[in-house]
């Protein structure tokens, strides 16, 4: 391994680990390196040490990186991923992997709120609780989370599908669109037009898909499925508030 | 008519006016408020209430025609390695493709690119014709993020973080199901047909301190090439200015209450939100004390229709202004030529605000292909650089004859205004006096 620190760029063979001590190193210079067309190429792995919570990590990736971040990350972590794989070993801040549209990123501890918000795609798995907001605004991306999800979670949900192992704060899929969700445990509350729906094969299919990508052992027969009531699709004076 | 009834002793009440009285009644038939295009329609203390202080024997005017006045204006070098330089200070607002058809959209990147400034994407995304006619075009970054990836946030020039607009401070946006075509829907991963709602809040950062933070991510993404625009709907600009500034924005778009709208209900349209000339002054203040006012620019929208409206901005400490309605004006909204059309759909030449029912007659504020069709983007985008070019001459002669040889040379001390509300908004002496309302007070 070998430190990338300020004004020393360092090229090593293919296959190799890169190493970025963020106690040393700038989120920018972090940054630029994995943004270079040749990032993949000069390492099978990217490993971010000395995190302490800085934001910004690892964002607006757009090639096939693995990328490892050693300890707690900041807001915004993995933003906008397109391909890569970044795996976080702690917890994030807010907005992680916020408008993901391809790859995955896995938290291996919790999330703060707004998890996954507005991603189109790819796969985000929080190991951990996720707090208020997860998913909102999801536009396609699959969220998987071990533990919990706060108040407001899938929040506008449009596309894609969020699965919670644990509980489900209060307002879950508020004014949802054709985002799915499936919930293993209690639900505090369901929000606007969010409605509990029945159960199919299909949906017990794509559940465990999810589960075996995100490395969960789950049984999908005892997670519940909620979606929207479409109620709210079109204005009308009986559905204002 | 009117007038035989006055003479009968007929008095009508100011206060449920024959409008009001429509309103009511139609709340009443409907049970919905209503919702419609456009800006403020009532009458608030504005630029025309103002006037230039031409030189005479104290001030040294230049000649027109044949001394330099000059009109470029750089956005965003505070931060950005790559900032914007416009030929002109008008640049065009943002405005969605799903608002605006796509001919219209083709319009005005074809008319602000060959005027030499700069055109905005709007909620919904970046559409390929879009950029392809736009020589700078800024990509905006609101709270639904419909549309939004990083692929179109590099291709970007510059990003426009939305906070709001003027029209609807504090509201999120709406887009109703006639305009969600099959490519709209698509770009928005929405249902077709549905009656679309926008957040009012961004999903995934609230205050300042997070704006900061956020900043700093797009910054990351777009490897600090790109200035980042704040816009916000003007309410408290004073305060919103300075947090904006804080939060490290390049430029800062502020837009006043007649700002447009593709559609709003109609109660927040005229009651939330303050008057364009009321604001500048109040971000200026802020740029300034914070000693970032040039450094920052800033960008005025709300109602510039004119030369005049563009002078008197820039002599307020506007870096540039954004038109909007004026743009769609000039691509043949509420022409004449189409009355006929107008009362077919129950309004009329110079009343039509319908933009949000997507029957434009003119093309503009619609998806329906047959309407859209009726707008030539070519000839569009000439009638838009047409428009823009004769507001910079218009505010080139203003300057010159206040003796100014670049538009950011003016100043307060160039104007004077025609009323006293006129004046303490603006902060400059009631015409033929030294008195400025309210001086020293924010």
């Amino acid at each position: 391994m070998a430190a990338v620190t300020e004004g020393a760029d360092v090229l090593l063979p293919q296959g190799d680990v890169i190493t970025v001590d963020l106690a040393h190193s700038t989120v920018r210079e972090l940054n630029a390196a994995l943004h270079a067309p040749d990032a993949a190429e000069r390492a099978s792995t990217w490993l971010v040490t000395s995190p302490e919570g800085k934001h910004s990590l690892a964002c607006g990736l757009d090639a096939e990186l693995t990328v490892e971040i050693a300890g707690h990350a900041g807001y915004y972590c993995a933003g906008m991923n397109q391909r890569a794989t970044v795996t976080v070993d702690g917890n994030v801040g807010v907005g992680v992997a916020e408008n993901m549209m391809s790859g995955s990123v896995h938290v291996r501890g919790s999330a703060s709120q707004a998890a996954g918000a507005t991603a189109h795609g790819g796969l985000l798995v929080v190991e951990g609780d996720a707090a208020a907001r997860c998913g909102i605004s999801m536009k396609g991306v699959d969220i998987v989370v071990g533990g919990s999800v706060g108040h407001m979670s899938a929040f506008m949900g449009q596309a894609g599908r969020l699965v919670v192992c644990g509980d489900a704060g209060e307002a879950l899929g508020d004014s949802l669109y054709e985002a799915r969700l499936y919930v293993r445990g209690s639900v505090k509350s369901l929000g606007a037009d969010c409605v509990e729906k029945e159960v199919r094969t299909e949906h017990l299919d794509e559940l465990a898909a999810l589960l075996l990508r995100a490395g969960r052992d789950e049984d999908p027969a005892d997670f519940r499925r909620y979606g929207s009531a479409r109620r709210l699709y079109h204005f009308a004076v009986d559905n204002a508030y | 008519m009117d007038r035989d009834l006055a003479q009968q002793g007929l008095r009508e009440s100011a206060t449920f006016d024959r409008a009001t009285i429509a309103a009511i009644q139609h709340a009443a038939e409907t049970g919905i408020y209503d919702i419609r295009g456009g800006g403020a329609k009532r009458k608030v203390p504005h630029f025309d209430d103002l006037l230039f202080l031409g030189a005479s024997m104290s001030r040294y005017p230049l000649e027109g025609y044949r001394e330099r006045c000059d009109t470029d204006v750089v956005l965003g070098a505070r931060n950005a390695r790559f900032p914007l330089h416009l030929a002109t200070p008008v640049t065009i607002a943002g405005m969605s493709f799903g608002a605006l058809s796509g001919q219209a959209k083709e319009a005005l990147g074809r008319g602000a690119s060959e005027a030499g400034t700069s055109t905005t994407t709007g909620d919904g995304g970046m559409t390929p014709e879009e950029r392809g006619q736009s020589k700078q075009l800024v990509y905006q970054y609101l709270p639904s993020r419909y549309g939004m990836n990083p692929d179109d946030l590099r291709k970007a020039d510059a990003i426009e973080v939305v906070l709001g607009q003027g029209a609807k401070p504090g509201g999120g946006g709406m887009l109703l199901g006639q305009k969600i075509s099959e490519r709209v829907a698509g770009m928005r991963t929405l249902p077709q047909g549905v009656d679309q709602r926008s957040a009012c809040r961004h999903p995934d950062w609230t205050g300042p301190d997070d704006l900061e933070i956020k900043i700093g991510e797009l910054r990351e993404i777009t490897d600090w090439e790109k200035p980042i625009y704040v816009k916000i709907g003007a309410s408290r600009p004073y305060y919103d200015v300075k947090l904006a500034a804080k939060a490290g924005a390049d430029v800062i778009v502020l837009d006043g209450m007649q700002g447009g709208t593709a559609a709003t209900q109609d109660v927040f349209i005229e009651h939330v939100g303050i008057p364009t000339l009321a604001a500048i002054p109040q971000a200026v203040q802020a740029l300034q004390e914070e000693g970032l006012h040039r450094t920052i620019q800033l960008v005025v929208s709300g109602g510039i229709r004119n030369g005049a409206d563009v002078a008197k901005c820039m002599a307020l400490g506007a870096d540039a202004v954004a038109i909007g309605t004026a743009a769609l004006i000039a691509l043949g909204d509420n022409s004449p030529k189409h009355d006929e059309a107008y009362r077919a759909l129950g309004s009329a030449a110079g009343y039509y605000d319908d933009w949000q029912a997507g029957r434009d007659p003119a093309g503009i504020t619609t998806q329906d292909p047959e309407l859209a069709s009726r707008l030539d983007p070519v000839l569009g985008g000439r009638r838009i650089a047409n428009l823009i070019r004769v507001m910079t001459m218009e505010a080139q002669i203003i300057a010159r004859a206040c003796g100014k040889a670049h538009l950011h040379h003016l100043e307060p001390e160039d104007l004077v205004a025609l009323t006293i509300e006129a004046a303490a908004m603006a902060r400059v002496p009631l015409a033929g006096t030294s008195w400025v309302p309210g001086q020293g007070q924010l």
